[in-house]
């Protein structure tokens, strides 16, 4: 059968994909980048009440128009390149902090592929067999953003700022590693949509396959809170020691691009590690029939939610760790019982008898 | 001045100017420091970027009218400045031990409110410069309480200047001894409330214990004194070791340790928090039992006559008249009057030669002696212990360059 426009069927299915893919990759973008904004607000809100004040409260209704205002402020702020800086360094390290933080959100699977209205409907961008190699493989390349940041700005203490960006990012990615391949190893898939999969079909999400699944998780959140730079671990910024550390000499747009790397980040450290060790959508099944299955996604963002919360208690409550203290937590503490528990996840994997073991292949 | 020199191609090591702008370095004070990536193996403190000349225009003025100076010295601790200034005076006018009880007990109750809101000042920024943002907020809230009795008394929140030669300037209104005791009931609360935050946070005894040692022959070699030297082993308190005011009636006990670490001198200052709280408690029953007693000396020599007398008396007018345009007139001598401030050791030393105004005034500052050691507890911590050395010391730049 001929389709429009002389092309046949197969043609169009492709052409439709590609659109498809696209306007969802417009959404998640621009989904992101609203989070963000509101993620900023969400903060400065809770944090207030954590600390028996109000945070914004006078632009719009509840304060609900600040993150605009603030956007608005950053963009038009004006933008200085100190004159000792790598011009060009100084000005691609922004948005190489920023633009691995919003692609790694395209293999986040938010809910079960479903049908609407017939047609066959994914919450995802892209299924790759290898997305979790995808994200982490993105996530080191933003690292690069920090670095260069530091290095361009020609300031001491940005390159401060930097070096310690990288160390630790380095550091932690071993252990957070290390962790997510427990879960990879229980799912025997690097595929994050089957990862889930598994876990919604044994109704079990791995964080609750004690005590392996549970430790792993804990190493893995705890990396994810060192890999975003984040209090208590926000060595690279310590505003107490460093000024602003890596983005010292920076302002305007160019700041606010690390500011979005930093919050997108964070949403991608909550969504793989809900993908990995949370289940997902899970307790949604994923042959649910169609309107429940749609319970999906909302799932997935709630449990986002709880780690975006979970961000901003701790900052409200922790002091910062001391930089050798930090390096000694993530190479003497996290890695070797990352690496511990692996091997005996492997271990009981391997040597348990088919069958009985729920989850092996 | 010493300086550094940035000797980062032969030996790797960079110089890095902390300050004088920087959140962590308590107002304008700069250190120099040479760091190996993050070690920091020399200090150069450098100070002097708040120089006020407080000492100089004080001897340019009457002995009544420099007490608004002393308030700008320490200015997270002004009652306390106020009172060694006064009490300097006092002695130099030989009234040191007429002052009226009443106005005792509220200079007691005063300094101790200030050495409260002051300790909380130290106990939010030191926090925050660890990273711990909310006790810095939780601090800020009671330290509200405190000005808001500042303000009662005097109308002004922190330069109250509300002591006088010889007693205060008035006597407290009415709600005062209402408002002291709404926050004596609150304040131990709260002061547990900041401890569960911190003391036994494992990061934060991770960064302050051992951190910043000042052992108890370096303390007395460097002239430390109040909670540094406290927390060194050196069981010291102008309040119990000189006591002035009426100290030695109330009871109270001297938070001293052993460690001489950073996590020492927060112990020390938490529990002299609690003291404080227990001072204040006794003074304001004091106060109560006192109602409507004089509180202010009656000397003609440095008191203002009553008002209805200068409209009625010739010679009361010329009185006032000479009170406000010479001032008061010691005879000559020289005085020393020492105070524990929130920061240690706070003292004035006036000389006279006679005249209306005094030859010379110096004020000592604790911070500045406490400061001093500095270069040496940091010298091979790490750029995070910098930090941490300097909140715990608690300084003040006012009081260090004056």
């Amino acid at each position: 059968m001929d389709g429009l426009f002389g092309l046949d069927v197969a043609t169009w299915d492709i052409i439709l994909a590609v659109i498809t893919a696209l306007i969802k990759a417009f959404v998640i973008v621009n989904g992101l980048l609203l989070a963000f904004a509101y993620m900023t607000l969400t903060e400065r809100k809770v944090l207030g009440r954590m600390q028996a004040r109000f945070g914004p409260n006078r632009v719009g209704p509840f304060g609900l128009l600040q993150p605009i205002a603030d956007g608005i402020k950053l963009a038009f702020k004006e933008d200085v390149t100190p004159r000792q800086a790598n011009f060009w360094v100084h000005m691609l390290a922004p948005m190489m902090a920023l633009i691995p933080a919003l692609i790694i959100f395209a293999v986040i699977p938010l809910g079960p592929e479903m049908r609407i209205l017939g047609q066959p409907w994914t919450w995802y961008v892209a299924k790759i067999n290898v997305g979790y190699l995808y994200a982490t493989a993105i996530a080191s390349v933003g690292v690069y953003g920090l670095v260069l940041a530091g290095w361009a700005s020609n300031s001491k203490y940005a390159l401060l700022g930097g070096l310690r960006a990288s160390a630790q990012v380095i550091s932690y990615e071993l252990a957070q590693g290390l962790a997510a391949m427990t879960a990879l190893v229980l799912a025997g898939s690097l595929n994050l949509y089957e990862i889930v999969n598994q876990q919604v079909s044994s109704g079990l999400p791995y964080a609750l396959y004690l005590p392996f699944g549970l430790i792993a998780f804990v190493i893995y959140v705890i990396a994810g809170v060192a890999e975003t730079n984040r209090s208590p671990f926000d060595m690279a910024e310590a505003e107490g020691e460093l000024g602003a550390g890596f983005h010292t000499e920076y302002s305007g747009f160019k700041w606010s691009m690390f500011f979005m790397a930093e919050y997108v980040n964070m949403i991608n450290i909550s969504a793989l590690a809900t993908v990995l060790f949370l289940g997902g959508w899970w307790p949604i099944p994923t042959d649910a029939p169609g309107l429940i299955q749609g319970l999906g996604p909302i799932v997935f963002l709630i449990k986002i939610g709880a780690f975006m919360f979970m961000f901003i208690w701790l900052r409200a409550t922790f002091p910062r760790l001391r930089f050798d203290r930090l390096m000694a937590l993530g190479w003497k503490v996290l890695l070797p019982i990352a690496l511990v528990n692996l091997l005996l996840t492997s271990a009981v994997v391997a040597l348990w008898p088919l069958g009985v073991w729920p989850f092996a292949q | 001045m010493v300086m550094l020199e940035d000797t980062r191609t032969e030996s790797g090591r960079m110089v890095l100017n902390m300050g004088p702008q920087h959140p962590s370095t308590h107002g304008v004070l700069r250190l120099m420091l040479e760091l190996e990536g993050e070690n920091v193996t020399q200090c150069i403190p450098d100070m002097g970027y708040l120089h006020t000349g407080i000492e100089k225009m004080s001897e340019a003025r009457n002995y009544h009218q420099a007490l608004v100076l002393t308030d700008r010295i320490d200015y997270l601790a002004p009652i306390t400045n106020n009172l060694s200034y006064i009490m300097a005076c006092e002695k130099l006018f030989d009234v040191g031990d007429k002052v009226p009880e009443r106005a005792q007990v509220v200079r007691v109750i005063l300094s101790e409110l200030t050495r409260i809101a002051s300790h909380l000042i130290w106990l939010g920024t030191h926090a925050l410069d660890l990273g711990a943002m909310t006790v810095f907020m939780y601090c800020w809230r009671e330290r509200e309480q405190v000005l808001d009795i500042m303000e009662n008394i005097s109308g002004v929140r922190m330069m109250t200047s509300f002591m006088r030669i010889g007693g205060l300037v008035a006597d407290v209104p009415d709600d005062f001894a209402g408002l002291v005791v709404d926050f004596v009931r609150v304040m131990p609360r709260k002061i547990d409330e900041y401890e569960t935050l911190l003391s036994r946070n494992p990061i934060f005894i991770d960064r302050t214990r051992g951190v910043g040692v000042i052992t108890r022959d370096g303390a007395l070699e460097y002239g430390f004194s109040g909670s540094c030297l406290r927390a060194s082993g050196v069981e010291f308190d102008v309040r119990v070791n000189l006591p002035y005011c009426g100290y030695e009636t109330y009871d109270f006990d001297v938070a001293w340790s052993k460690e001489g670490d950073v996590y020492a001198r927060y112990m020390v200052r938490m529990r002299e928090m609690r003291e404080s709280v227990r001072i204040i408690d006794q003074g304001t029953k004091r106060l109560l039992a006192l109602k409507g007693a004089a509180i202010r000396l009656d000397d003609p020599r440095i008191t203002f006559p009553k008002r209805e007398k200068i409209h009625s008396s010739m010679e009361s007018l010329i009185h006032h008249f000479k009170l406000v345009s010479e001032g008061p007139v010691p005879l000559p001598g020289e005085a020393y009057a020492a105070v524990e401030s929130p920061r240690g050791e706070q003292a004035t030393y006036i000389m006279s030669d006679g005249s209306n105004m005094p030859h010379r005034v110096r004020f000592r500052g604790p911070s500045f002696y406490n400061l001093q050691v500095l270069q040496h507890t940091i010298s091979g911590g790490l750029i995070a212990d910098v930090v941490a050395c300097i909140g715990s010391i608690d300084i003040v730049l006012g009081e260090i360059d004056r």
